[in-house]
């Protein structure tokens, strides 16, 4: 006789937001596995209809703390597409440094903070800090740098200030510009030790498979963050114009979060998923982070998009450099943003830490905003936790409820869920 | 013996806790000075016996309200951690439609009825639901502004919040006024304490951290003539954090 096993783990820890794991067998059999979100939706499309269009981005970036600065952009461009504003190469090559920081801030948040205590085996970053503590200070140094690219870019990492509908109310100076490019080249040798210690430990990811549909922006030149076309790691390539046809959300009991599916019953976006879309374009110096977690493309383990994370950081930090070194040859200018109002729909397409986020916004002849949606990674990957859940679950039937928890924890804690987002929800249950 | 503290959150971007987190390595002086005994976003251990309770986002269905009223017995000190905690934020935007209007806008027509995780009524400030002992305002929270507020509560101190507008600040700094570069601003009604941050980036005050307790609302809007403001355009604009129906 097997003993039946019910699992629930209620409000998940160590993630954005609140989720719950329910997990259940009955006569050595998985009854019931489920991924439920429950946190409190927030009506952000409701709330902006009426809002000016220059006010969309400010309250959009409310989304979410983490990635406010991915919410702002994805607004501006939806914006700016929408009323036909033109910006400035400066203003793009400013905003894609924005997204890296945030990047930069968020994986380093993730790896280092949410994910690595279970690979070390500890409830919480906070004994680590005695135990490992030049581990600990080396995460912190990564994550400081971020928030300060973060800062010198936006006037503030979460809610950004500066960046406006057509560029930037205030830019840094050369001078901090080339501080920062300093600043990067000590960064990229703790990223380089964060990833050894992070090896060590790597032991720890199961070593799970299910193949699946992976999702994200790709460009011929580049590896894409600020825009590009959608493509999938199934086949095919479409404008961002049409996501409503790739992402195809609808609304399950369990969750006040929408999923999503496009060519299978779910799919993923995120790191893991630009990387293996665009594994090509990633500088040399990610490729042997990569390398040295034995990660190729396609891959088909959800819980190395924490290690996809850590080759994002070097790759993030590496075109940081570029851009910062473009901007000094070209000079920095003190520009005005030229906004024209104009009625119109517009689409903004940007890779935010956790995946592909859409902005869609229609603006009337006022400016006021009178339709909007947008869609966010998180929603994009509920789908996906739970068919990974689902496949993972008979392989856990009989092993320790400790290790099934952990198991199941780790794997949504690896899509590294921002679940106030989603809902614009996350929980582990084992009923 | 040092207080026991612990971190909730309801509806909110959790980007007042992440502000926290955002302390860095001056974390470790703060767990000299408190115990963490929960902070679901950063930790696992969790401990229902807190002196202090933190409470980010805001109320938005009877089940968190009863999930709050519970903490509110646990704590002995209550303390509202940014805008949506505050004065409901962007949260209370949605206040000016109906609860269905807001929900079809949402999930369309699926199929939500007598869900209680969607069963929300207008948003609520977490002090229209329970006693709140202290603000730390802002959207997000300043992170020194936390750090003070902890220290003077650990040591049974009362933190007080500046009782002046950004105005002063943003003049001590030697801004711009932002009305000058023909933009809005809320400094001269909000309550200080971000070291006027968003003038200081040349972009306007949006009251993320609340009117003052006497805000001179007349000599704002006399100066949002002089600089020719639509009145509509004012509203929406003062609307923003500090939402409430009708005219100002």
């Amino acid at each position: 006789m097997v003993k039946d096993v019910n699992i629930h783990v209620k409000h998940l820890t160590r993630v954005e937001g609140h989720g719950n794991i329910y997990f259940n067998t009955k006569n050595g059999e998985v009854s019931n596995i489920l991924w439920e979100v429950d946190e409190a939706p927030r009506f952000f499309e409701a709330f902006v209809r009426g809002k000016s269009y220059d006010q969309l981005s400010h309250l959009t970036s409310r989304i979410c703390g983490i990635c406010s600065i991915g919410h702002s952009i994805a607004s501006l461009r939806a914006t700016e597409a929408a009323m036909g504003v033109q910006i400035s190469e400066q203003t793009e090559l400013l905003r894609r440094l924005a997204l890296h920081g945030e990047n930069l801030q968020s994986h380093s948040l993730h790896v280092g903070y949410l994910v690595a205590p279970d690979l070390i085996g500890a409830p919480s970053v906070v004994p680590l800090v005695k135990t490992h503590t030049d581990a600990v200070i080396k995460i912190v140094t990564l994550h400081k740098f971020a928030n300060y690219l973060s800062d010198l870019t936006c006037g503030r990492t979460i809610h950004p200030i500066t960046l406006e509908v057509g560029g930037f109310t205030s830019i840094p100076t050369e001078k901090q510009l080339v501080e920062v490019k300093k600043q990067i080249i000590d960064t990229m040798v703790v990223t380089g030790e964060v990833a050894g210690i992070v090896l060590a430990n790597a032991h720890k990811l199961p070593d799970f498979q299910r193949e699946s549909e992976f999702i994200g922006l790709t460009a011929d030149d580049h590896y894409p963050y600020y825009k590009g076309d959608v493509a999938s790691t199934d086949g095919g390539m479409w404008p961002p114009e049409s996501y409503l046809d790739i992402t195809n959300e609808y609304v399950v009991p369990q969750s006040t979060a929408k999923h999503c599916k496009h060519n299978r019953d779910s799919y993923m976006v995120g790191a893991l998923a630009r990387f293996n879309l665009n594994y090509r374009h990633l500088s040399d110096e990610a490729k042997a982070v990569a390398e040295m977690f034995g990660l190729e493309p396609v891959c088909y383990n959800p819980y190395m998009n924490s290690i996809a994370q850590l080759v994002e950081i070097m790759d993030s930090l590496v075109d940081s450099t570029r851009i910062i070194d473009q901007l000094l040859s070209n000079g920095l200018k003190n520009e005005t943003s030229e906004v024209e109002i104009r009625p119109g729909r517009g689409v903004g397409a940007v890779e935010v830490p956790r995946g592909l986020l859409f902005h869609d916004y229609t603006i009337d002849g006022l400016g006021n905003c009178i339709k909007a949606n947008c869609v966010i990674p998180t929603n994009q990957n509920h789908g996906n936790i739970q068919k990974d859940m689902e496949a993972i679950g008979p392989t856990l039937v009989g092993k320790p409820e400790k290790e099934i928890e952990l198991t199941l924890e780790m794997l949504v804690r690896a899509y590294d869920p921002c679940i106030s987002c989603s809902t614009h929800y996350l929980d582990v249950k084992f009923l | 013996m040092k207080p026991k503290v612990a971190f909730f959150d309801f509806a909110s971007c959790e980007g007042c806790q992440l502000e926290v987190i955002n302390l860095e390595e001056k974390i470790i002086d703060l767990i000299d000075v408190v115990e963490i005994v929960s902070f679901r976003e950063a930790m696992k251990e969790h401990s229902d016996e807190y002196d202090i309770a933190f409470i980010e986002g805001s109320i938005q269905r009877p089940m968190d309200e009863e999930r709050l009223k519970k903490i509110r017995g646990n704590a002995k000190i209550l303390v509202a951690l940014g805008a949506c905690a505050c004065i409901g934020g962007v949260n209370k935007l949605r206040n000016e439609w109906s609860v269905d209007n807001v929900k079809e806008e949402v999930y369309g027509d699926a199929d939500i009825e007598g869900n209680k995780l969607f069963d929300a009524f207008p948003t609520k400030a977490i002090n229209e639901v329970v006693d709140v002992d202290f603000y730390i305002p802002g959207c997000p929270i300043n992170k020194v502004e936390f750090a003070k507020v902890v220290s003077h509560l650990a040591i049974g101190k009362t933190p007080q919040l500046p009782n002046y507008p950004v105005c002063v600040e943003c003049k001590k700094n030697e801004n711009i006024c932002v009305f000058e570069l023909g933009k809005f601003c809320l400094g001269p009604v909000t309550r200080a304490g971000c070291n006027a941050i968003c003038p200081q980036f040349q972009d306007g005050c949006e009251g993320c951290r609340g009117f003052l307790e006497d805000p001179k609302m007349e000599a704002q809007k006399d100066v949002l003539r002089k600089y020719g403001i639509r009145l509509d355009d004012m509203m929406k604009r003062f609307n923003m954090f500090n939402y409430k129906k009708g005219v100002y």
